[in-house]
């Protein structure tokens, strides 16, 4: 699926919340159904051009996130798609309730966009961080969850998402990342990609983790060790069949995301190892709230950097099979 | 003690032809509402559970949108251009399933199957499972939003479909609500009509000794909603007002219905005991008498108590969009 002839790291970088208000407008152009929902969230999820261009289609519905997602339900019983755009640690924390009962019960069209998710805000802190979304929303019925690793993949999980009906979670990255997709990449749900093969450890990832993940196996490379990447830009519904194939054909899988070490990516790949095939799993993942610093800084500190990762993985492959 | 009466007898009575007088639609909404109840109460009587208190606050509500005001019947379910109807006090959802079957949405057959094992008729309404319910609600203050985002569309598509939410009084505790109160005014949204069942009672405890709502009213106006106040239990004054939506171009309208809870049984009504408690036989027996002995009309000898404004006359509708703007205090 990619190429990588340069270090992954040394590639130009992009805020993927452009890609997805460009996508957001080609989509809005094409299908007069596609509305924006925001809590006053205009500027941080990069929508000015979108309200310039489609102003009756931007609702804002001020500083309030349950009325925002509960007023997308009703949007969605009118007819509309509405795809709602809030800083993901309020979307997800304080109107949990409404995405279970108004979105995910009720089955309704809404696409919730969780912009500058995990430890995008850096020296916020904690109360702006958005490192349990993953694992609260995983846990609901009826909800997919995305979590694309860059500009490619987050304008092609956008078009799944209008094209799909039914409840879907996306993670909009603020924290810029390289491009890891050619320009022909195609999303499908539920599917996991090799990025890079290998047969002495798999390395699984996404978001904006995902490309660490690939340096961390151009390092390993070096030392003779061949690690599998598999992007899994679903985490639900998630791709079993390729968890359960790493696990056979591996020392162990290392999984790395910029979300809570528990109930997310690593956790579901966690599940789905030992209930179908018992492997060595290293969860990387973010273990508690985090102290000041920028989210670069928090991603190294909690291991999340292509050394971090790296050093897990010799771990497992060091202790054998 | 053995019942003699069959679960499911009430009939089926659907809407009257459009050109039907007001006393012809009054009358009907009166005989739907007391059938609604009789099933209402044999519902709660048979599956040992529900919420019958609230359900009789509701129905005299239900039955004069469903038997007169909505523009939905049994084949407009999935019309775009259908009203829309979302019962935000979801635990109420034996009231709104029986008030369904009653105008035909649902085989009223069905409605033995409440609260059973895998019955699409659960103790809260599911959209998924039930042909009418636009929204699947049980935690409260979750109606008004969604109701308002229905709105919003319904602008958007420059369309004249209307939107009514019942929401519970005590509900309003709820922060949401006021949220979304909040957008519905900044969007204008005058074909939104927002139904308090203001009966005063929320589960344990009375509102006022619990997390007093009053002025309500005043609340409301100053959130821009047109308000009114009806009694709620009155046909000809729900008929009334909630056909006659928006009363202020570009308001949306906050119906305060002063009901009672358990209305119209003697050892029911304003009773805070009844939120969820289920009628044993002799109860059971005694609430069916009054309720087959009442006619037509009977709601005009309702003794409203504990008001603190006792019920202000909708007629002409006393419309207040600005605190203390046209509605006498006290």
């Amino acid at each position: 699926m990619s190429i990588v002839e340069t270090s992954i790291a040394d590639r130009p970088r992009y805020d993927c919340r452009d890609a997805y208000v460009e996508t957001l407008a080609e989509l809005a152009h094409a299908d007069h159904r596609i509305v924006g929902v925001v809590n006053d969230s205009v500027g941080s999820s990069k929508l000015n051009s979108f309200r310039k261009a489609f102003p009756d289609r931007l609702i804002n519905v001020g500083i309030a996130e349950q009325d925002m997602v509960g007023v997308a339900s009703g949007l969605a019983n009118g007819g509309r798609i509405p795809f709602v755009s809030a800083a993901s640690c309020f979307l997800t924390g304080r109107a949990l309730e409404q995405i279970k009962a108004d979105v995910a019960y009720s089955n309704t069209n809404v696409k919730l966009c969780g912009m500058s998710p995990g430890v995008a805000y850096g020296e916020l802190g904690p109360t702006h961080h958005s490192i349990e979304d993953i694992a609260w929303l995983r846990a609901i019925s009826n909800m997919t969850v995305i979590v694309p690793a860059d500009p490619i993949e987050t304008a092609a999980a956008l078009r799944w998402a209008a094209a799909s009906d039914g409840p879907v979670f996306i993670r909009v990255s603020r924290m810029s990342v390289p491009k890891v997709y050619d320009e022909d990449y195609e999303f499908r749900l539920g599917r996991a990609i090799t990025v890079r093969g290998g047969d002495d450890v798999t390395l699984i990832s996404n978001g904006t983790v995902l490309w660490r993940a690939i340096a961390a196996a151009e390092q390993l490379a070096t030392e003779g060790i061949s690690a599998r990447v598999l992007s899994m830009p679903t985490v639900k519904p998630l791709d079993t069949g390729a968890v359960v194939a790493a696990a056979r054909e591996t020392a162990g899988i290392v999984t790395a995301e910029e979300a809570v070490s528990g109930g997310g990516l690593g956790g579901a790949v966690a599940e789905t190892v030992v209930e179908h095939h018992p492997a060595r799993v290293t969860i990387l993942g973010i273990r508690e709230f985090a102290p000041t610093g920028s989210a670069g800084y928090l991603l190294d500190h909690f291991g999340l950097s292509p050394d971090g990762i790296a050093a897990a993985a010799r771990k497992l492959v060091s202790r054998g099979r | 003690m053995t019942l003699t009466v069959e679960h499911t007898t009430m009939p089926v009575l659907g809407r009257l032809p459009i050109h039907s007088s007001r006393a012809e639609q009054v009358a009907h909404i009166a005989e739907a509402a007391r059938q609604i109840r009789i099933q209402d109460l044999k519902l709660v009587h048979y599956a040992g559970a529900g919420h019958i208190g609230g359900d009789y606050s509701a129905i005299d509500i239900l039955a004069t949108l469903y038997g007169a005001v909505l523009n939905i019947t049994p084949d407009m379910v999935t019309d775009p251009e259908r009203d829309r109807f979302i019962l935000s006090k979801g635990h109420v959802a034996g009231a709104l399933y029986t008030t369904l079957a009653a105008f035909g949405f649902l085989p009223v057959d069905d409605l033995a199957t409440f609260l059973k094992p895998l019955s699409a008729l659960n103790g809260h309404p599911n959209r998924r499972k039930v042909a009418g319910v636009e929204a699947n609600t049980g935690p409260l203050g979750h109606g008004l939003p969604v109701a308002v985002g229905h709105a919003l569309s319904a602008k958007l598509d420059v369309s004249l479909r209307r939107t009514y939410v019942l929401v519970g009084d005590g509900e309003l505790q709820e922060g949401s609500n006021w949220e979304a109160m909040m957008a519905a005014s900044q969007y204008q949204l005058d074909r939104l009509t927002v139904i308090v069942d203001r009966n005063r009672i929320q589960q344990g405890a009375t509102t006022k000794e619990t997390n007093d709502l009053d002025p309500l009213p005043d609340k409301a106006a100053a959130f821009g909603f047109a308000v009114v106040e009806v009694n709620g239990h009155d046909h000809g004054e729900l008929l009334d007002v909630l056909s006659a939506v928006p009363f202020r171009p570009g308001k949306p309208t906050f119906v305060i219905a002063h009901t009672h809870k358990g209305h119209p049984i003697s050892f029911m009504s304003n009773n805070v005991a009844w939120h969820h408690r289920v009628p044993d036989v002799a109860e059971f027996q005694q609430a069916l008498t009054e309720l087959e002995a009442v006619v037509p009309g009977y709601t005009k000898e309702l003794r409203m108590t504990e008001r603190s404004e006792g019920i202000i006359k909708h007629s002409p509708p006393r419309v207040s969009s600005a605190p203390g703007a046209k509605r006498g205090r006290g």
